[in-house]
């Protein structure tokens, strides 16, 4: 199984970055392998649609469960469509996370949170434009 | 006066189109707009589509309504590979390829189409779907026009592009969305002219300034005009003299003004409001060339 989780740093012993399309990094662990591996997320910089391209990148990658704090309704959907889990967590180390995970721990999302939640204080949204 | 040799230089030399801009909301772009077209006969063109609010002063009658659409993507499963060269191509991030299927995300899309060029086994087709009104409608002797963006729709300028395509014959004025956005700019691209709507305070100033800096990047002529005028602060006449901007006129600040304002009426039913629009446009028609 592989498991994708956003992260602020791009190791295993870096923070979980609670927000899901304007993360730094996804750190992805594949239990089966033992294999840890990371890549950027280009959608932080993305003007819009940030949480849909992390998305696009998470199902390029073949994942089975994403770990982070808040999605929105397009990436929610886009897991939804794909039969990608998804299960919250809060701010802690990624290890951390994966372990919680592991021992059925943390909770599902069955909904998505709020649009445009990870955007930061300061620059405003006034969509698409 | 200067006369603006560039004004009125539009393809459409039968149109005179003066945009009303503030950068700060709420210093009076719309009472400015409908009270100089009630003065003028002017045409009022209200592009501030996400809250259009100049119907509330002219109330124009035999309102006629025309649906703007635009194009996006439909894909016909049929066909589709799930290659994702459409989503690879989407420069909006609108359209996502799944394990199952392409998805679209039809707010994000900007209907360019660059998804069916890239597209090599015939599999997308454009749709279209209704992202808000035209509404026009006559007000005395003038027409007022106006568009309409759907609540929830984040894409303002196709509204705007069909509300400027198609304006009556004459001089317009158009009453600007407030902010430097693609909204504003939009509405720029269809101007001969501008009047900058501005307010003695910091907000106002600060904004007139990056105003200023959008027009001269539009090398349109515009000139100021200053709303809720307070004869003690004098800021924005001290910038406006340092950078050599004409000011079309000044407009007080008074408690019956606000009141007439507020019951959805014009200002100029105040013999002494009258009087000040009256001046505004005597400079305007000089400054302008306008019939």
């Amino acid at each position: 199984m592989k498991i994708a989780v956003s992260s602020i740093g791009k190791d295993i012993d870096s923070m979980l970055d609670v927000r899901f399309g304007r993360c730094n990094y996804f750190v992805v662990y594949d239990s089966e392998e033992g294999l840890v591996k990371s890549f950027e997320n280009c959608g932080q910089v993305s003007g819009g649609g940030a949480g849909i391209v992390a998305a696009q990148l998470i199902i390029d990658e073949d994942v089975d469960v994403v770990i982070t704090g808040n999605m929105g309704p397009n990436a929610f959907n886009l897991f939804k469509n794909s039969d990608i889990k998804v299960y919250r967590c809060g701010s802690t180390q990624i290890e951390t996370a994966l372990q919680l995970f592991n021992e059925g721990k943390l909770e599902e999302l069955t909904q998505a949170g709020p649009a445009h939640a990870g955007m930061g204080t300061g620059r405003g949204f006034r969509g698409g434009r | 006066m200067r006369v603006w040799g560039q004004a009125g230089d539009s393809e459409e030399e039968d149109r005179l189109n003066i945009a009303i801009l503030s950068g700060k909301g709420g210093t009076g772009k719309t009472t400015i707009s409908t009270n100089l077209s009630f003065i003028t006969g002017a045409n009022y063109i209200d592009c501030d589509v996400e809250e259009p609010n100049g119907f509330i002063f002219l109330n124009p009658c035999q309102i006629e309504r025309e649906e703007v659409k635009v194009d996006y993507p439909v894909v016909d499963s049929s066909r589709c590979t799930l290659c994702g060269d459409c989503a690879r191509v989407c420069q909006f991030n609108a359209l996502v390829k799944t394990k199952k299927e392409v998805m679209l995300f039809e707010k994000l899309c900007h209907g360019c189409h660059a998804c069916g060029i890239v597209c090599k086994n015939d599999a997308l087709f454009f749709g279209k779907r209704v992202i808000g009104i035209i509404e026009e409608g006559q007000y005395g002797s003038f027409i007022c026009k106006r568009g309409i963006l759907n609540v929830g729709e984040p894409m303002a300028a196709p509204v705007i592009k069909v509300l400027l395509k198609n304006l009556p014959t004459g001089a317009n004025l158009i009453d600007c969305a407030p902010g430097a956005s693609c909204n504003v700019v939009n509405s720029l691209l269809y101007a001969d002219g501008a009047i900058l709507v501005t307010e003695p305070s910091s907000l106002g100033l600060h904004d007139l300034k990056m105003t200023v800096q959008l027009v001269r990047s539009f090398n349109l002529p515009f000139g100021v005009i200053i709303n809720k005028y307070n004869p003690e602060d004098d800021r924005v006449q001290k910038y406006c003299q340092r950078q050599n901007i004409e000011i079309f006129g000044v407009i007080p600040y008074r408690r019956e003004a606000a009141q007439v304002y507020s019951s959805g009426r014009m200002i100029v039913e105040l013999p002494e409001y009258k009087e000040i629009f009256g001046k505004i446009a005597d400079t305007l028609r000089e400054v302008f060339p306008w019939n």
